[in-house]
């Protein structure tokens, strides 16, 4: 009906503008997240780790990489998606997004595309650096990048609902610092699920972020809390419910549309 | 006004097929609202059934007081408002069911300078140019930038620009995807004449070229001399929609009034035969005429009123502004009247 061809300008117009604003903002969109990081590595890793045993046959230092990896990515990708959408909100440009022949996917594809890059970089630097402190081996390379990248567009479409949602900066603050940091804590960043005791270990199933820390992990030392499949399933469940979310906000025009 | 702006400006904007596009559907409608009705959550219905269509290549001019519904008018036919129930079609195009096809031919510039503070002039117009599906085309930027006179600050960030070049930046996104309907939502609220000139300037060209315009406004000189037809709503009711010519005649009327030295009890015999009516407790003299008729009857009124040896300290004539017209529109006779009796 009036979908003829995608409007690919428009998805390139909005990854442009996106990746230019967090260019724009280096300082505060990489080398901040890299530097904050890197504290933990030499805290955790070096200072603290050096006198931490072995966590099953990995060095602690090594053990955390994933962890910390997977921890920038969550609070990074959802922090800039969901500023990504939310300022136009709040200055008002989002009416030309409105105005414009782009259909929800496009609009979305533009913004979490161009949220979902940055993440990427970030922890692709993230993981080069940390080849600094400790050394490293990836036993599954393909399954590494795979659970990044679909990491990094899940919660990068996560932070595209929050960005929709959120009725003001301390919305947007919230959900990051109050949800997301504290599951990344409590999911296995710093530690394997299996030290807890077993009803904590149980608990610990519900919280959606042990499945993702689990399966990055178990790419680079084939050690995991849950199966890798079970992982990866988790995930893809995660960016089903996202996708669905949004096509309903479009649908719906959610926050957008009076 | 910025040396050259008016040069060569509307060719080109021309399409290369807009003559024969003209010819053929200069009579047909571009965009046609049916039962358009939008009521907010809050209960607040803010277009009740609006029925309008916009021909094709005119100048529109959409008046009406304060929270009429113009905004939200513009708003549904742009995309930015969900309505209620009603249908609108844009070339032919319904703007829900073939939404890409309807919004294309459409340019809106918003009535608040709502920009990206931290973006270049040349990259917020590109960005519009693409965001509307349209391939790069530099030269085309380039253009529309140097007719809006703003090719010297294409570098500049947009928060370092004056309010009236934010508002030359919004008309260049606007342009940028070469629409065949403009919307200006009060584009000329809080600007100086100056650009106020040159923007007409740019709106009268646009039309040359083929381009449909549709704007609000407060200001009864800007409908007088821009538009072919006007449309006054009102509580979200179209209350009339004419050809410019019959409305200005109608709303031609203009007040003298003249401060009297000696307050009257009342309006003397002797001048029956001019419309007056006496005010402030009988120290004005208020005379309503024409002043599209050929004899406004000005010079008569104050010969009489010489001959009589009415004298007066003061006089000044007062128009009636659009808003007065639009209540005395909208208003119940009684309730009008009552608000002029003393």
């Amino acid at each position: 009906m009036n979908t003829h061809a995608i409007n690919t300008h428009a998805i390139l117009a909005i990854y442009k503008f996106e990746m230019s604003r967090t260019l724009r903002t280096i300082w505060q969109s990489i080398v901040s997240p890299v530097i904050s990081t890197s504290l933990y590595f030499v805290v955790f890793g070096a200072a603290i780790g050096s006198r931490i045993t072995e966590i099953e046959g990995v060095a602690y230092g090594a053990f955390i990489v994933p962890g910390l990896i997977m921890l920038m990515l969550l609070t990074q990708s959802t922090m800039n998606a969901s500023f990504g959408i939310y300022f136009p909100r709040f200055t008002g440009t989002i009416y030309e997004l409105l105005s414009a022949p782009v259909s929800s996917f496009e609009i979305a594809c533009g913004y979490v595309g161009a949220a979902a890059t940055k993440s990427i970089i970030l922890g692709l630097i993230i993981l080069a650096t940390s080849w600094l402190f400790v050394p490293l081996h990836i036993a599954h390379p393909f399954w590494m990048l795979t659970f990044l990248v679909l990491t990094a567009i899940t919660f990068s479409l996560f932070g595209f609902i929050i960005g929709i949602w959120a009725d003001g900066f301390e919305q947007l603050q919230i959900i990051p610092l109050l949800i997301i940091t504290p599951l990344t804590f409590l999911g296995g960043t710093f530690y394997s699920t299996h030290v807890l005791p077993p009803f904590w270990q149980t608990v610990t199933l519900f919280n959606p972020v042990v499945y993702l820390i689990s399966g990055f992990r178990w790419s680079f030392f084939e050690i995991a809390d849950v199966s890798p499949l079970v992982s990866l399933g988790m995930t893809l469940v995660f960016l089903c419910v996202c996708l669905v979310t949004i096509w309903w906000i479009f649908k719906t025009g959610y926050r957008l549309k009076k | 006004m910025e040396p050259g702006l008016a040069r060569a400006r509307t060719a080109a904007y021309m399409p290369v097929a807009a003559p024969l596009l003209l010819r053929e559907k200069s009579m047909t409608s571009i965009i046609s609202i049916n039962g358009l009705s939008k009521t907010y959550a809050s209960g607040f219905q803010a277009l009740k059934s609006i029925n309008l269509d916009i021909k094709r290549g005119e100048i529109f001019a959409l008046l009406g007081p304060n929270g009429a519904g113009k905004t939200t008018l513009i708003g549904v036919i742009c995309g930015i408002v969900n309505p209620t129930a009603g249908t609108v079609t844009v070339d032919g195009h319904d703007i829900a069911g073939d939404y890409r096809a309807a919004r294309s031919l459409i340019g809106l510039v918003p009535q608040e300078l709502t920009t990206d503070a931290f973006e270049t002039v040349w990259a917020t117009v590109s960005f519009s140019r693409g965001l509307f599906g349209k391939p790069k085309n530099p030269a085309y930027i380039e253009k529309i930038l140097k007719d809006l006179s703003l090719w010297d600050k294409k570098d500049n960030k947009i928060m370092t620009l004056s309010g009236g070049m934010k508002r030359r930046v919004l008309i260049a996104k606007a342009l940028s995807h070469e629409p065949q309907v403009l919307f200006l939502d009060e584009p000329t609220a809080g600007v100086d004449v100056e650009l106020r000139k040159d923007m007409w300037q740019v709106v009268r060209d646009l039309r040359a070229s083929g381009v449909t315009i549709i704007l609000t406004t407060h200001y009864i000189e800007e409908a007088e001399d821009m538009a072919d037809r006007i449309g006054v709503i009102s509580k979200g009711e179209i209350i009339l929609v004419e050809n410019k010519a019959e409305l200005m005649r109608k709303l031609g009327k203009k007040q003298l009034t003249l401060h009297l030295q000696k307050p009257l009890d009342a309006v003397p015999a002797e001048l029956a035969a001019h419309n007056l009516a006496l005010a402030d407790d009988g120290n004005e003299l208020v005379f309503t005429y024409d002043t599209n008729a050929e004899r406004t009857g000005v010079t008569a009124l104050l010969s009489d009123l010489a001959r009589l040896n009415i004298r007066f300290r003061d006089l000044q004539t007062t128009q009636s502004s659009l808003e007065d017209i639009f209540i005395g529109l909208v208003t119940d006779r009684p309730a009008a009247s009552a608000g002029v009796a003393p």
